[in-house]
């Protein structure tokens, strides 16, 4: 009997192996239908308007909002009795994966679905709820979402915006700036975060039309410029007192929890973004002739589309894997929440990856475009500047990377996780089996686990301030889950003669990064010998990583599309 | 009013063709499968009708049982019910105008739409068909329907100009591409088209058979072009027409 995947950090762990991963051969007819639903409006309504959506043309991008609104793609977070239509995580990110073929207009939408109206899906009280969820449902009105300032960043809890209880104790008097806020130029329901007392953080719905609350003007940003970008300046504004969200001084519980959504919907979002870039150029490549042939025709150029195709594969094999795994979880236990927070080892990683492959995607299409992907006549240009912010916001990837073994330890610490067990079991003398993709699954899984255990050990609670091995430990746990899900997507596949090009390249090239990663990480920490104690663990996969490389590419080329996941046939 | 429309599973438009090695078809394998746009036109106007009138809609679809994905585009828009004819292979204009008159007679409605052409093979035959076996009034190509009481009035694009014809329900409409723009399915309709009815017949419990009357021998690819060719002056190009293309 198999059971679904429900808990973190699964790729730890060989003896899950009989749990069912989530993995996109098995999303429903109907998530499929509301796929193409979503896809074909953003063909229609947000891809020909790319250019006045960049304007910043006045009223057009709530406009676009609310139109999605008008086909209730706002709404899936939403529960049915609060206007919306309460899907499950996966549909919900898979609708995401489908709007993410314009920066300006996908990050507008992630605001207002996401961190704009989660909070109050999360936290608000039912009185809160009926208030505000159906018009956000609609797009009648449009949400925002308040936490950073100038002096607190990555450090949100450092904000000094202030609350102040009002003398006839009915209001809060919020004073205070905020900075960077995604939808202020047009939002009407704002989450804003400010000290009571200057001490207790605590979470606020402010509206706009609250006296006191003004609108700076729009940021001239490198990249998403059709987004709005605003500073929201609160004067002594008057917020009622049933406009607390949460508990008073627990403001932190929403921004934390509501950040391991957008983490993970970043990554999904990426999935769409890479397959979107990789639309835009594989016409160019097939159509622009030079020496005689079409570019596609030249090894180095097939090279970098197989290699972010591999790549892709792995993103989107762990991305609906964590979906999956948070509906099996809330499916179980009926806490929404919690789900997402068990599961956000796996929002960090696909934050971090996600963010990192769509830019590398953005610069290698340029590349391919050559000097026209330089001009701005051309769609290239602008996505590179848009892609980039993705590795800034949602938690830099600095910030992420700190998280992943972090979080991990915090967790095997207090005893919920058996890792302690799993690190003096693992050794690399273990048995390599002779596939490449099994093989290299075992590899990285036990230099995880090795190198993780000796890390914890080694520095002890001082580990929080290795960075540099934080890091390290975070893109070998990156390798060791995307390994895993991939062999798994692909054991799992009716059809494996379609996964394995793929399975096998990421294979081969996530081995190669990783012997990198991992192999100077074990001499930075236990030198030679410990670098000697993990050779077969640190040795590349005996096979061509050009012949994979190209059997990747003439699949595409044959087949003219990446030809698994969302939006192809089942 | 009580409307019967059509929807014809089709081949999606962005793909390109390739016709099976040995000649007998399309190559439909992994190849992502649509409502005929047409027919995605008439049950917009199906939709509307009822919007304004009151009654049903009910979807009538003939194909294998993927075709469902189709009905269930439809109930996605809003219709209320559908009906499959599940059949093997192809089925041609005339047979799919007699399973369509079987259906019709089973459900009364006062009003069939169709699509006045299927994007695969182009017949533009069924609705006339039709209409011809059921010996009622069909307006064809519609740009604009107006009903007012048991009056239809249809116009259409004709060369030169519009015209307009009526009749009196029940008849057959079968619409245009100016006729309106097919709504988007909203994500909560397509929820909801999960739990609506498709009932299924077979073509024998219709008591109608469905060999068909034409039969396909061969399809071809067109021929490849070939090549053009750079010619060094205007007197080879000259001679190269005249001598091997001979266009002049």
């Amino acid at each position: 009997m198999t059971t679904r995947e429900s808990r973190c950090v699964g790729y730890l762990f060989s003896d899950r192996s009989h749990e069912t991963i989530m993995t996109p051969e098995m999303f429903t007819a109907e998530q499929r239908a509301l796929f193409g639903a979503v896809a074909a409006f953003t063909e229609k309504e947000v891809v020909p308007r790319r250019k006045e959506i960049e304007a910043k043309t006045p009223g057009l991008m709530a406009a676009l909002l609310k139109k999605a609104g008008g086909i209730g793609a706002l709404g899936l977070d939403i529960a049915d009795e609060h206007g919306g239509s309460g899907t499950d995580k996966t549909t919900s990110m898979l609708m995401a994966e489908s709007i993410s073929r314009e920066g300006g207009f996908a990050v507008s939408f992630g605001a207002h679905t996401g961190i704009g109206t989660l909070p109050i899906v999360f936290f608000g009280t039912d009185e809160q709820k009926q208030r505000y969820l159906p018009a956000l449902a609609t797009g009648e009105k449009l949400a925002a979402y308040a936490l950073t300032e100038a002096g607190s960043g990555s450090d949100a809890l450092a904000a000094r915006a202030t609350a102040t209880l009002s003398a006839d104790g009915k209001h809060w008097i919020l004073n205070g700036q905020k900075q960077w806020i995604t939808n202020a130029g047009f939002a009407d329901v704002f989450i804003v975060f400010a000290k009571i007392d200057g001490t207790q953080f605590t979470g606020f719905i402010v509206e706009r039309g609250m006296p006191g609350v003004s609108i700076g003007p729009e940021e001239h940003k490198l990249g998403i410029r059709g987004s709005s970008t605003c500073t929201l300046i609160l004067e002594n504004v008057p917020v009622p007192v049933q406009n607390v969200l949460g508990e008073p001084g627990r403001g932190h519980r929403i921004a934390f929890n509501v950040l391991n959504v957008g983490r993970l919907k970043l990554g999904v979002f990426a999935v769409g973004g890479v397959k979107s870039i990789l639309r835009e150029t594989l016409p160019y490549a097939r159509e622009r002739r030079q020496f005689g042939k079409a570019l596609i025709e030249f090894p180095l150029i097939r090279e970098k589309f197989a290699t972010l195709l591999a790549d892709l594969y792995a993103l989107e094999s762990m991305g609906y894997r964590a979906t999956g795994a948070i509906d099996a979880y809330t499916a179980e236990t009926g806490k929404g929440m919690e789900a997402l927070e068990e599961l956000n080892i796996e929002s960090s990683i696909l934050k971090v990856f996600g963010s990192e492959l769509l830019g590398r995607a953005a610069d290698e299409a340029l590349q391919i475009l050559g000097g026209y992907g330089y001009m701005e006549d051309y769609p290239l240009a602008k996505v590179y500047r848009d892609v980039r912010i993705n590795r800034i916001f949602e938690g830099t990837n600095e910030i992420n990377r700190m998280l992943v073994p972090g979080v991990l330890l915090k967790r095997a610490m207090k005893g919920q996780l058996p890792l302690m067990d799993a690190f003096q079991a693992a050794s690399a003398s273990v048995s390599l089996p002779e596939d490449v993709v099994d093989r290299a699954t075992v590899q990285a899984r036990t230099l995880a686990l090795i190198l993780t255990g000796r890390a914890a050990m080694q520095f002890m609670q001082g580990l929080e301030e290795e960075q540099e091995a934080l890091a390290a430990l975070a893109d070998i746990h990156q390798a060791a889950f995307g390994l895993d899900s991939v062999r798994r997507r692909l054991v799992q596949a009716d059809n494996q003669a379609l996964h394995l090009p793929l399975a096998r390249a990421y294979a081969i090239q996530e081995m190669d990064r990783l012997i990198a990663r991992a192999g100077r990480f074990a001499l930075d920490l236990g030198g030679a010998e410990l670098h000697a104690e993990l050779a077969p663990l640190l040795a590349p996969l005996p096979v061509s990583r050009t012949a994979a490389l190209r059997e990747v590419a003439t699949r595409y080329v044959e087949r003219g599309q990446y030809w698994l996941g969302a939006g192809t046939v089942a | 009013m009580k409307i019967l429309v059509t929807v014809k599973r089709v081949m999606d438009y962005n793909v390109k063709p390739k016709v099976k090695p040995d000649g007998s078809g399309v190559v439909t394998d992994g190849v992502n499968m649509i409502v005929n746009p047409f027919d995605e036109i008439a049950v917009e106007e199906s939709l509307k009708l009822k919007e304004k009138n009151g009654g049903e809609v009910v979807v009538l679809s003939i194909g294998t049982k993927d075709t469902t994905t189709q009905i269930r585009a439809a109930l996605a828009m809003g219709a209320d019910r559908g009906i499959l004819v599940l059949a093997d292979g192809s089925v041609d204009p005339d047979a799919a105008a007699r399973l369509i008159k079987a259906v019709y007679e089973q459900e009364k409605p006062d009003l069939v739409v169709l699509g006045k052409q299927a994007i695969d093979d182009d017949s533009s035959q069924a609705g006339q068909l039709l209409a011809e076996y059921l010996g009622l009034p069909q307006a064809t190509f519609a740009s604009k329907v107006d009903v007012a009481g048991k009056t239809v009035t249809v116009t259409r694009e004709v060369d030169g100009g519009l015209e307009t014809i009526s009749f009196d329900m029940p008849g057959v409409v079968t619409a245009d591409l100016r006729l309106n723009t097919p709504r988007y399915a909203s994500l909560p309709g397509i929820m909801k088209a999960k739990k609506k009815e498709v009932k299924e017949f077979t073509p024998a419990a219709l008591g109608v058979d469905i060999a068909p009357k034409v039969k396909v021998l061969k399809l071809e690819e067109p021929k490849a072009r070939q090549a053009g060719q750079k010619v060094p002056d205007v007197a080879t190009l000259v001679g190269k027409l005249r001598n091997e293309a001979k266009a002049l």
